[in-house]
């Protein structure tokens, strides 16, 4: 009797957990699928109908062909692309390069580096997005100048981060030293050491370094919103803001444009899930 | 271990990192305070010494009271609520369930979707004429101009936030909720304690470090908001969802008002610190050897 009480109370449980992450689920999916679902709907459909219908009843394609007709989305992906992985690459690079020393070497004035590297991390970038914006001005990295001096401005203020450095320095100090003394001892230089010996060894932390460096600047909106002038420079976050300007109130419009921009990220996520929901790399995207 | 490097190796490794924070972030930073004290109202070319005024204009300036209150209102909406509700939800994921992935992907989806593309999702269904008023007014209630009164404008943006970080910290208090000793919970089992008392007597005070972390990071991401408002409202209506970060925007990048935005952007910094400190000296000592 007693057994089968707990039973059910287990069983109850179960059914009262599921429900409950079934209705958060939802409504975390919910405001995509409102949008796609406005998305599909042809122009003899009324989008502000009311009771709203999820299933299309004029179910047509053509807000897709439509904006992709009058919208560059090709170039803003390209651009994002070349942002995001040239974001990715200098973060892998510097961080690895100044987290070894940091893990490995003694000299003077580590613990000033190592404090001055720790400082970066309370200083928002909101907070200085003004003198930032100057310097790149200063230093001709903007749009103006041509696309290379664009996307170099796009970049580098983003090329490395407090984050990565602690990550990767992290990740020399739990190399056994007598890795370093046997690549030593065979006659490598301080540079082969690091770039054939050490580097393969890191690369798992590099890995997650690189996603969620992506993550991060693929979706950056202040940045680029600030010094972007040309439209043919756009990134996709910038280029789907201006969705709004364009199409006003052409809700179907805007609402195919988003989801459209949405399906790179979202192909990126599913092949890598396992790094973002496993919580072995916990607090690795950036607030 | 012996010294297998020149004099001048560590130096050069850290040399391009150190170029970088030096014109991208230090530079920036004493710029910064640099020139909050100078007056750019009349000419942006020629700016005029101004010691404190633009401080003094600063804590003169209703604006600028209506603004630190929006950030604050924000803060205090948000921060208990991402604070509590993702643990709620990382304690039932914590279980032998089935679908555990597919509940943790379709939770985190928003975290991963572009902060442009979740607020324009959203202000289709705070339309005048949307979904979410349709169901208000199903219930009985007036439709609400949820980012077109002054009254909701702030709370419709704090929704979107909150929605796309619930998934965030609900990861972070998986990794946590790993570590808590499995042979508590069955203790528990064994003396019939119930759902609540379970996690209220064990899962609570092994996790309360991790709870004040999330605290302190959402309340650090709080005070930065500035896409939900762009995307969303501009600030609007009557600065009703004006926060701290879009103020500075506006002043700094629509009204060249440069040494005004600059000392909004010292009390920023001043804020930020202060949450960055407790963070890093209370609950991030480990990560980095402190």
């Amino acid at each position: 009797m007693i057994c089968k009480d707990i039973m059910n109370k287990v069983k109850f449980n179960k059914i009262a957990t599921h429900a409950i992450l079934i209705f958060v689920s939802l409504l975390s999916v919910f405001p995509f699928i409102w949008l796609i679902s406005t998305s599909l709907k042809g122009n003899s459909e009324n989008i502000f109908a009311y009771p709203p219908t999820i299933i299309p009843q004029d179910f047509t394609f053509a807000n897709y062909t439509g904006v992709w007709d009058k919208v560059d989305f090709i170039g803003y992906f390209i651009n994002s692309m070349i942002v995001a992985g040239g974001t990715v690459f200098l973060n892998l690079i510097l961080s690895a390069m100044a987290g070894y020393p940091l893990a490995r070497m003694q000299f003077k004035g580590k613990h000033f580096a190592f404090f001055s590297i720790l400082a970066t991390i309370m200083i928002p970038f909101q907070a200085i997005m003004l003198p930032v914006y100057l310097i790149t001005l200063k230093l001709h990295l903007v749009d103006n100048y041509g696309e290379i001096a664009g996307f170099t401005g796009l970049i580098l203020p983003f090329a490395v981060s407090a984050f990565g450095i602690f990550l990767m320095r992290q990740a020399f100090l739990g190399i056994p030293k007598e890795m370093e003394e046997a690549a030593i001892v065979d006659g490598c230089n301080v540079w082969q050491l690091f770039w054939k010996v050490l580097l393969p060894m890191v690369k798992p932390s590099l890995a997650v370094l690189a996603i969620f460096t992506f993550i991060g600047s693929w979706g950056e909106f202040l940045w680029p919103s600030i010094v972007l002038t040309k439209e043919s420079m756009y990134t996709l976050p910038v280029g789907v803001n201006n969705l709004q300007g364009m199409f006003s109130s052409n809700w179907r419009f805007i609402a195919a444009g988003s989801i459209l921009s949405t399906i790179p990220i979202l192909i990126f996520f599913l092949c890598m899930q396992r790094y973002f929901i496993s919580g072995e790399n916990e607090g690795a995207v950036k607030g | 271990m012996f010294k297998y490097y020149g004099k001048y190796v560590p130096y050069l490794f850290l040399l391009p990192a150190a170029v970088i924070l030096l014109v991208f972030f230090f530079i920036p930073f004493f710029q910064t305070v640099w020139l909050s004290f100078f007056d750019y109202s009349s000419s942006i070319y020629i700016p005029n010494p101004a010691g404190l005024d633009n401080y003094i204009k600063l804590f003169h300036s209703p604006i600028f009271y209506k603004v630190m209150w929006n950030t604050f209102l924000y803060l205090f909406i948000a921060v208990p609520i991402l604070a509590i509700f993702p643990l709620f939800i990382a304690i039932l994921i914590n279980q032998k369930i089935r679908g555990v992935t597919l509940y943790k992907i379709l939770i985190y989806l928003p975290v991963i979707v572009s902060i442009v593309v979740a607020a324009i999702a959203f202000k289709w269904l705070y339309a005048d004429q949307g979904i979410l008023n349709y169901i208000v007014t199903k219930f009985g209630f007036q439709p609400i101009g949820w980012l077109t009164d002054p009254n909701w404008a702030l709370l419709s943006v704090v929704i979107v936030t909150i929605w796309k970080g619930i998934g965030y910290y609900m990861i972070i208090y998986l990794a946590a909720l790993m570590s808590v000793p499995k042979e508590l919970y069955e203790a528990c089992d064994i003396d019939g304690a119930s759902f609540l008392r379970k996690h209220l007597t064990v899962t609570i005070p092994h996790i309360m470090p991790t709870i004040a972390l999330v605290t302190t990071i959402s309340a650090i991401s709080a005070m930065k908001v500035f896409a939900e408002i762009y995307v969303m409202t501009k600030g609007g209506p009557l600065n009703s969802s004006k926060t701290i970060v879009y103020y500075i925007y506006e002043r700094a990048f629509e009204n060249l008002d440069l040494g005004y935005a600059s000392a909004m952007a010292v009390v920023l910094l001043i804020i930020v610190m202060i949450f960055s400190l407790i963070n890093i000296f209370c609950f991030e000592r480990k990560k980095y050897d402190l």
